[in-house]
C-alpha cells in the first residue's frame, strides 16, 4: 500500500495541478488588494471606538451627507448603548439642526425641526433627483453600505477568514477606495469624462470625486486632521450605521460561548458516565 | 415505532388516557425503548442535529415573520427594522440565516456519512429516498427564504433560478410568467415566495416524521454495516443516544453561535446589503455556498435545457443510489476500493462547488466540465462496477464482536 500510489493521491494530485493552475490565472488581476487597517471593532472583543465614531459622524455630516443620504439610521440611535455615546440631549440637539418635512394638522406640507425620533432626511427630493445631480447614478445610502462593501478574498484566505474572524473586508476596503485617488491617471490610461481615477476602484475609474483632503474637517480632539484618519473614522461610523448593535453582538457572543463549552464538557461526562456500563 | 415499548404509566390518569390514545406508548418505543446499535459513531449525531436544526429555523422563521413586510417597497426595510429596533432583531435574523447554512452542513454531513457506510442499502431504500426528498424541499425552503430580503442577491438570485423553467421547451416562457406573477420578478413573485417559504418547513417536518418512522421499522444502519442480530448488539435510545446526541448538538452549537455572534455576514454576500434594484445587475450572480456544486454543473453545461436537467439529474440521482450501488456489503470499512472512490468523489463535491463561485470562463469552464463528468461517472459507471469488480474484506460475525473483539 506504501509503495504504489493509491487512486486517492494520484486524484488529489490531479486536483493540486488544476488548481494550480486556475489560481495563477487568477493573479492576472490589476486592482490591488485594499490594506488590511487596525479596527477597534475587529475581533472576538471588538468595541467601537466612542471617539472615533464622533469624529466619523462629523466628516459625515460635514462632508458625506450633502450627497448621501443615511435612511435607515435615526437621531436617537446616537444616543444608544454601543454607539457614538451621544446623550438623548445631544442626539435631540443634532435633529434639531436638520429640517424634516411634514404636514401639518391642517394638512399643509411644512418643514419642521427634527426630533430623535425623525431618520437622517435624505439630501435629495428622491432617488431620481440623486442620480440627475450625480452624473446619472444616485450615491448609495449610507445606512447598510460598510457590509454591502467587500473585496474578494480567494482560496485559502476565505477559510482562515472564518477562524481568525476578518470580518472587515467592507471598512478596508472602503479606507482603500478613500485613500486611494490618483490626480493623474497612469500613462495611457484613457479617462472617460465625468470620471476620477482610484487605484482600488473596480477598473479604476470611480464618479465620486476625491471627497477628503487634509485640514477640511476640524476636530475637537488631538485626532490628526489628515485623508488617512479621517477616512478610518467615517469608515468606523459607517461600520456602526450598519450594524449598530455589533457591541452587543459579540459581548452576548462571549457569553453564549462560555455557556456552551460550560454545557457541553458536562453532556460529554454525562455521556462518558451512561456509557461506560456497556464500553 | 414498532413494538418495542411496554409501557405502563404509573398514574391512573395516564393509563385512563393510554388506553384512548396510546401516545405514550408510541414515544416511548420511538426515543426510549427504540433499540440503538451500540457501536454507532458520532457521523450518526447528526439526524438529532437536524431536528434540532429544523426546530430552530421554524422558531426564529415565526418571530422573524412577525415583523417582516413581504413587499417590494418595504421588504428590505423591514429586514433592517428587525436589525435595529426589534429586540434582539438582529439575533433572530442571524440565527434564522446562519442556521440555513448550518443546517445545509449538518444534512451534507448526514448525506455523506449514509453513503459512507452504505445507509441506503436493503432494507432502507425507503427511508433514504424521504431523505432525499427532505433534502430537495430544503432546497427549495433554503432558495425562497434567501429572496425575502429583496437585496441584490435575493432578486437577481431568483431572476437567475426562476428562469431555469423558461428552459421547458414550448412552454418555458409561459411557466415562468405563471411562476412570476408578472412578466418579471416583483411583488406578486416576493408573495408567493413568502407564503411558500412559510409553508415548506411544515412539509419538511411531516416529511420528517416518515423518515423517521421509516428508520424506527428497518433499524439503524451501523458502522460495521451489518444488522443487529442480538440484544447483544444494541443499547436503548434512552438513556444512550440521547445522552451522546445531546452532547454532540452542544457541539454543534458552539460552531453554530461563532458564525452567528462572531461572522454572522461570512456565509452571506455583501450585495445583499444593497436593495433589489431591477436596473442594475451584480457582477457576478452567486447562489448560496450549499448551492453552488450545483450552479456549476449547470454551468458546466453549454445547453441551457441539458444544463438544467442535469443540474436536476444530479439531485435526483441520489434517489437511485440504492441500486446504482450494487455491492453487497454496506460500510466502507470493509470496502477498500469504494471507500477511495468515496473521498475521491467527496472531493470532487467540493471542487464543485469552489467552481460555482468562480466566474464561468476559461480553465473554471474546463474543470467544471472535467468534475461534472466524474461526477455523473461516479452513480453510473464506478458503483455499478465496483460492486462486481471489487474484492471486499470479510465481516464481522457480529456488532458486538466488532466492538469487542473475539473476546466477546
Amino acid at each position: 500500500m506504501k509503495t504504489k500510489p493509491t487512486i486517492l493521491a494520484l486524484a488529489f494530485a490531479g486536483i493540486a495541478l488544476v488548481s494550480s493552475a486556475a489560481l495563477a490565472q487568477e493573479h492576472g488581476h490589476e486592482t490591488p488588494r485594499p490594506p488590511a487597517q487596525k479596527w477597534s471593532f475587529a475581533g472576538p472583543f471588538g468595541k467601537f471606538d466612542q471617539a472615533q465614531l464622533q469624529r466619523g459622524f462629523k466628516i459625515y455630516k460635514e462632508v458625506c451627507a450633502s450627497c448621501h443620504s443615511m435612511s435607515l439610521v435615526s437621531f436617537r440611535n446616537l444616543a444608544e448603548a454601543g454607539g457614538p455615546g451621544f446623550s438623548e440631549a445631544q442626539a435631540a440637539a443634532v435633529a434639531a439642526e436638520y429640517k424634516i418635512k411634514d404636514i401639518d394638522d391642517k394638512g399643509e406640507a411644512i418643514e419642521r425641526a427634527g426630533r430623535a425620533a425623525d431618520t437622517f432626511p435624505s439630501p435629495f427630493a428622491n432617488d431620481r433627483a440623486a442620480a440627475a445631480a450625480n452624473g446619472g447614478v444616485a450615491p448609495p445610502d449610507f445606512s447598510t453600505l460598510a457590509k454591502a462593501r467587500g473585496y474578494e478574498r480567494g482560496f485559502p484566505w476565505f477559510v482562515f477568514d472564518i477562524f481568525t474572524q476578518y470580518q472587515e473586508t467592507g471598512p478596508d476596503y472602503i479606507v482603500a477606495i478613500l485613500t486611494g485617488y490618483k490626480d493623474a491617471p497612469p500613462h495611457g490610461f484613457t479617462m472617460p469624462a465625468g470620471g476620477n481615477y482610484n487605484e482600488y476602484f473596480p477598473g479604476h475609474v470611480i464618479a465620486m470625486p476625491k471627497p477628503l483632503s487634509d485640514g477640511q474637517v476640524t476636530y475637537d480632539d488631538a485626532a490628526p486632521q489628515t485623508v488617512a484618519q479621517y477616512a478610518k473614522d467615517v469608515t468606523a461610523f459607517m461600520m456602526w450605521a450598519a450594524e449598530p448593535h455589533l457591541v452587543a453582538r459579540k459581548r452576548i457572543g462571549f457569553q453564549v460561548m462560555i455557556f456552551l463549552i460550560v454545557l457541553s464538557g458536562l453532556l460529554y461526562f454525562t455521556k462518558k458516565k451512561v456509557w461506560s456500563a456497556v464500553h | 415505532m414498532s413494538g418495542n415499548s411496554t409501557y405502563q404509566p404509573q398514574s391512573k390518569v395516564l393509563q385512563w388516557f393510554e388506553k384512548r390514545l396510546p401516545i405514550g406508548g408510541l414515544i416511548h418505543s420511538s426515543f426510549v425503548a427504540y433499540p440503538t446499535p451500540r457501536n454507532l459513531n458520532y457521523w450518526w449525531t447528526f439526524g438529532g442535529i437536524l431536528s434540532f436544526m429544523l426546530g430552530v429555523q421554524i422558531i426564529t422563521g415565526i418571530v422573524l415573520a412577525m415583523h417582516y413586510t413581504p413587499h417590494v417597497d418595504l421588504a428590505f426595510k423591514s429586514v433592517e427594522t428587525i436589525m435595529r429596533d426589534v429586540n434582539y432583531g438582529w439575533l433572530l435574523r442571524y440565527l434564522h440565516s446562519n442556521g440555513a447554512s448550518m443546517f445545509f452542513i449538518a444534512v451534507y454531513i448526514h448525506i455523506f456519512r449514509g453513503m459512507y457506510y452504505g445507509s441506503y442499502k436493503e432494507p432502507r431504500e425507503v427511508l433514504w429516498i424521504l431523505g432525499v426528498i427532505i433534502y430537495l424541499l430544503m432546497m427549495a425552503t433554503g432558495f425562497l427564504g434567501y429572496t425575502l430580503p429583496w437585496g441584490q442577491m435575493s432578486f437577481w438570485g431568483a431572476t437567475v433560478i426562476t428562469n431555469f423553467f423558461s428552459a421547458i421547451p414550448g412552454v418555458g416562457e409561459a411557466v415562468v410568467t405563471w411562476l412570476w406573477g408578472g412578466f418579471a420578478v416583483g411583488n406578486p413573485t416576493l408573495n408567493r415566495f413568502y407564503s411558500l417559504h412559510y409553508l415548506l418547513p411544515f412539509v419538511i417536518a411531516g416529511v420528517v416524521i416518515l423518515h423517521v418512522w421509516a428508520l424506527h421499522v428497518s433499524g439503524q444502519n451501523n458502522p460495521a454495516g451489518i444488522e443487529p442480530k442480538s440484544e447483544r448488539d444494541t443499547v436503548p435510545f434512552t438513556p444512550y443516544a440521547t445522552t451522546k446526541d445531546s452532547f454532540f448538538i452542544s457541539v454543534f452549537c458552539i460552531l453554530f453561535a461563532w458564525f452567528v455572534f462572531y461572522t454572522p455576514n461570512f456565509l452571506g454576500h455583501a450585495d445583499n446589503y444593497i436593495p433589489a434594484n431591477p436596473a442594475v445587475t451584480p457582477q457576478h450572480i452567486v447562489p448560496e455556498w450549499y448551492y453552488l456544486p450545483f450552479y456549476a454543473i449547470l454551468r458546466a453545461i453549454p445547453d441551457k435545457l441539458l444544463g438544467v436537467l442535469a443540474l436536476f439529474g444530479s439531485i435526483l440521482i441520489l434517489a437511485f443510489l440504492p441500486w446504482l450501488d450494487t455491492s453487497r456489503v454496506k460500510s466502507a470499512r470493509y470496502r477498500p476500493l469504494y471507500k477511495q472512490f468515496f473521498w475521491l468523489f467527496f472531493a470532487v463535491c467540493i471542487g464543485l462547488g469552489w467552481l460555482g463561485a468562480k466566474p464561468a470562463e476559461g480553465i473554471y469552464v474546463v474543470l467544471s466540465r472535467i468534475l461534472t463528468i466524474y461526477y455523473f461517472a461516479h452513480f453510473i459507471v464506478i458503483l455499478p462496477l465496483l460492486g462486481i469488480f471489487e474484492k471486499t474484506k470479510p465481516l464481522p460475525n457480529s456488532i458486538s464482536e466488532s466492538v469487542l473483539g473475539s473476546k466477546a
